[in-house]
């Protein structure tokens, strides 16, 4: 009993509701007397606001109410929450809900416009006068710091937010020591979340009945219940927050926005419920997005190519505000030192602020950056002592009978990262079988004699996943034999529904089918922390499993009373408690559900609780370790800078998978999106901090048509750090994209000296590049 | 006081009158005015394909139509594409197979682009497919499931045809 599911491809039981148009995004869900909100925002990237008229926009009709900072009141004047509060945080700058006499980026909401539909509301936006005070405004990180640099906010004296580090080993010994020391410098730029789903809110606040309720297009709604709660001065009790249908969240949902206190405060202030659905262009100007980080890196190795030390600066663009406290930076060191054993590490990291959009993760947060630094220094030291790039890995991965494995690296809180189990080499070994790696060569060559510049790059990666502290599972069979499951855990597309069912179901012995499963509402669970960090399977999972396995025992206990048999002869399957050798002796779970949950008069068995339930919060002890290795094959044509991606083949292992159609589906996913970031993406501010890609034609993400089909094998190392083995799958495919597509990049141009310092690479820069390489070759 | 007009659209086989301002967008008659929220608006700049419809059988982009433009016409949505007796669609089908689909925010316009294309080309290469949908942005799958869907129906009305 117990695994009947796990691991098979079970087809998705949210599937039919969403192919045949019956989900619920929250722009579905409308209510009685709905009013519809709309934001003004601010068009400058710094500004004082020196006044703002209202007057013209409040009277066009169907407009209800329009609001600026100062319609709020003293109550609610205050500057949102900071979510994680960090000693490192020297500034911590968060926004008002509606800016009160600065903006500090484009994109900043100013006022607000409640009407009777949402034209109207935009119709009356184009009426209010604002009259601003424009301020110099700071976006370039490399001189943000510098004396006289223009401050992000009026009223600080440095664009500095904090600094952080990384520091293990004796680094001053291993560069002493080593027979080579080499360098690299390179920007990172990773774009903003683009779930084909904007943002949305709506608020009904009722002080005489249900109390606050918000519906929300977001990751972790627990998370928005307290941050809001706390902000108004409330209990949680009267706050309900409910993630319906998601489409998509990809990290920026996770958080917590101005428009969900303002929609809030509208729908309190006009005693009707509000809504409002973020639009495409207000997704580019004001949801967070991961924007540019500049590596300066030194790695101390042998001749033979073993790593020693790694050491070096980050400038991380934390934008206008800090929304999301310092989980980026510190999850870009984490990753250091990748899926190898590096004795020494020392790398700080400057927290600047600019006059951009504040950012937040976007999928995998900082991982993929830190990932990425560590194989551009695996790919220079393979260039510069000219050993295959695969050979060098092979010497410096952590080995599996170093297993668990402590990096000197610190997680969230301080936790030592420890690699908990794993093979890297032997992953390698499969994805360079599965991409033919040992045939490239001739690939290339006969490619070359037709005049085509093939190129091929390899990636490997660890992701912690799974972090803490816990989600929750209760799993109740009711009399009609019908089995609920609640969790907090919220789903943007990853399958819990399934994925849950089939643990509970194996479990307890009932059919998927009869599931039902209910989640992201806080009335419904009482606690939660949020779908982040590929943290669900690892966390939700294990609870699932533990609070079916204790409804499973309870009922064999009573079932064993009830059929006078030993609990030892006792079998679940399809929801009917059979007696092992007599057939006929059997008692549905749905009986057994009645008896403990009788009506008025019966009586619950002696010995028993009354409800066939039980609620679970078993989850990981430690972050399990993802790991996975990429290989990336593409074509470069020099003229044009065009990059073709020809073949991607990846071999993954996130532990004992559930259900190994969603992790292909979240791999070749994740994949497709970390292409996005090495090719396409690209979120670009003039030198005033104003957006110029405010759209699809501007901003390029990837198509079908520039997609490779997508290799992918798996190996499934058990995790120890929990009981089903289980590690998270949302965030691998996106990891070690970018290093794999820049180094094949690189591999193609070789004869062009081309080394590439930034992402996503453009065809403009490319050819640039090329050009720059061609006439030092020339020289 | 607004513009309005009196219009009238077949959508889904079902005779539909409604006044509609005529600034409304196709889409948001479909998702407002007649509670078929299938449709989804992504982009609105009629880029991200999410919004697709079938305006006469043609797969045209509902945030780029106004509601009076389809005054006379016949609109299939998503809501429209399973038979009477709830039996899915074999695309449908095809996607829930091979997942095709993760938030499902994408999934009616690929469905509605893919339902005009495979009738029009009933014998894609997967380039093919793969173009057909290049106007249809997925932020999650990656494509891929969705590409060997539509070539499994392919083959599949090769066979009934």
């Amino acid at each position: 009993m117990g695994v009947r599911y796990l691991g098979a491809e079970v087809q998705r039981m949210e599937d039919p509701r969403l192919l045949t148009g019956h989900g619920r995004y929250v722009d579905d869900i409308t209510m009685e007397g709905l009013l519809h909100a709309a934001f003004l925002r601010s068009p400058m990237a710094h500004a004082r606001i020196r006044s703002i008229d209202t007057s013209r926009a409040a009277e066009l009709p169907g407009v209800h109410r329009v609001f600026v900072h100062a319609d709020f009141g003293e109550k609610y004047a205050h500057r949102m929450n900071q979510l994680y509060p960090a000693p490192v945080i020297d500034q911590n700058k968060t926004q008002y809900p509606l800016a009160r006499d600065e903006v500090c980026y484009v994109g900043e909401a100013v006022a607000m416009v409640v009407a009777d539909s949402r034209a109207i509301a935009e119709d009356a936006l184009a009426l209010i006068d604002v009259d601003y005070e424009a301020l110099p405004a700071v976006v370039d990180i490399m001189t943000a710091l510098d004396d006289g640099a223009p401050l992000a906010h009026a009223d600080t004296t440095s664009n500095l937010m904090g600094k952080m580090r990384s520091s293990f080993g004796d680094i001053e010994e291993s560069f002493s020591k080593a027979d080579h020391v080499f360098s690299a410098r390179f920007m990172q730029h990773r774009g903003g979340c683009h779930s084909m789903e904007t943002r949305g809110v709506i608020a009904r606040d009722d002080p005489w009945g249900d109390g606050l309720t918000l519906w929300t297009s977001a990751q972790s709604p627990y998370l928005i219940r307290r941050a809001l709660a706390t902000w108004l001065g409330e209990s949680e009790e009267r706050v309900r927050v409910i993630a319906p249908d998601v489409g998509g969240g990809f990290g920026p949902k996770a958080g917590f926005y101005p428009e969900e206190i303002a929609i809030t405060l509208a729908a309190r202030f006009m005693e009707r419920p509000v809504k409002w659905i973020e639009d495409r262009r207000e997704h580019f100007m004001a949801t967070t997005t991961q924007r540019d980080q500049h590596w300066d890196l030194e790695v101390a190795c042998t001749a033979e190519g073993k790593i020693l030390g790694l050491r070096g600066t980050v400038t991380h663009e934390n934008g206008a505000y800090i929304p999301y406290g310092i989980l980026l930076p510190n999850s870009s060191l984490t990753p250091l030192p990748g899926a190898y054993s590096i004795p020494a590490i020392d790398v700080g990291v400057d927290i600047v602020f600019t006059n951009t959009v504040p950012n937040s993760p976007v999928r995998g947060a900082g991982r993929p950056c830190g990932i990425y630094a560590v194989e551009r220094m695996i790919q220079v030291v393979s260039r510069e002592l000219n050993i295959d790039p695969a050979e060098v890995r092979r010497r410096n991965f952590v080995r599996s009978d170093q297993m668990p494995y402590e990096t000197g690296a610190k997680l969230r809180g301080g936790v030592p990262c420890i690699y908990d189990s794993g093979d890297y080499e032997a992953l390698l070994d499969k994805v360079l079988e599965l991409s033919d790696y040992n045939s490239f060569k001739e690939r290339q060559a006969a490619a070359r004699s037709e005049g085509r510049y093939l190129g091929i790059g390899v990636s490997s990666c660890i992701e912690d996943t799974g972090m803490g502290p816990y989600e929750g599972t209760t799993v109740r069979v009711e009399a009609s034999g019908k089995v609920a499951v609640r969790t907090g855990a919220a789903s943007q597309g990853q399958g819990h529904h399934t994925m849950i069912a089939m643990i509970v179901a194996g479990n307890l012995g009932v059919k998927p089918e009869d599931i039902m499963f209910e989640s992201a509402d806080t009335a419904k669970f009482a606690h939660g922390v949020g779908t982040i960090g590929s943290r669900v399977a690892a966390n939700v999972g294990p609870s699932a499993h533990d609070a079916a396995f204790q409804v499973r025992e309870k009922a064999l206990k009573l079932a064993a009373e009830v059929l006078e048999a030993s609990e030892a002869d006792l079998d679940i399957e399809d929801g009917v408690v059979r007696v092992n050798g007599a057939p006929d002796l059997s008692i549905t779970l749905g009986e057994l559900a009645m008896q403990l949950t009788p009506m008025s008069a019966m009586r619950v068995p002696t010995g028993f609780d009354p409800v066939l339930e039980a609620t679970s919060y078993d989850g990981s002890s430690g972050s399990p370790i993802a790991c996975g290795s990429n290989v990336a094959e593409v074509e470069v044509d020099p003229g044009t800078g065009e990059v073709k991606v020809l073949r991607y083949s990846v071999a993954h292992d996130c532990g004992v998978m559930i259900n190994p159609m969603v992790v292909h589906g979240q791999i070749v996913g994740g994949v497709v999106h970390g292409i996005g970031n090495a090719l396409f993406e690209r979120m670009i501010y003039d030198d005033q901090g104003q957006p110029l890609t405010m759209n699809y034609g501007e901003y390029l993400l990837p198509l079908a048509s520039e997609m490779p089909r997508i290799d992918v094998t798996h190996m499934e190392t058990p995790s120890p750090l929990n009981s089903l083995g289980v590690k998270g799958a949302g965030e691998g495919g996106t990891i070690p994209a970018a290093a794999a597509i820049v180094a094949a990049i690189e591999n193609a141009l070789e004869e062009f000296a081309v080394e590439i310092d930034y992402y996503p690479v453009d065809p403009q820069y490319l050819t640039e590049l090329i050009d720059k390489g061609s006439a030092q070759a020339a020289e | 006081m607004a513009d309005t007009r009196d219009i009238e659209v077949k959508v889904n086989g079902e005779s539909r009158a409604a006044n509609v301002e005529t600034r409304t967008s196709l889409g948001d008659f479909l998702r407002h005015g007649l509670g078929l929220t299938g449709t989804h608006m992504g982009c609105e700049h009629g880029v991200c394909g999410a919004c697709t419809v079938l305006v006469d059988g043609e797969a045209v982009r509902s945030c780029l139509m106004l509601a009076v433009q389809a005054n006379g016409h016949e609109v299939t949505t998503v809501e429209g594409l399973a038979s009477d007796d709830g039996t899915m669609h074999p695309l449908q089908e095809a996607f829930w197979k091979h997942h095709g689909l993760q938030c499902g925010f994408c999934t009616p316009g690929m469905l509605t682009s893919l339902t005009a294309f495979l009738r029009d080309n009933p014998d894609p290469s997967e380039r093919d497919i793969r173009e057909a949908i290049s106007g249809n942005i997925c932020r999650c799958t990656g494509y891929q499931g969705i590409v060997d869907a539509a070539l499994e129906v392919a083959k599949t009305m090769q066979k009934g045809s």
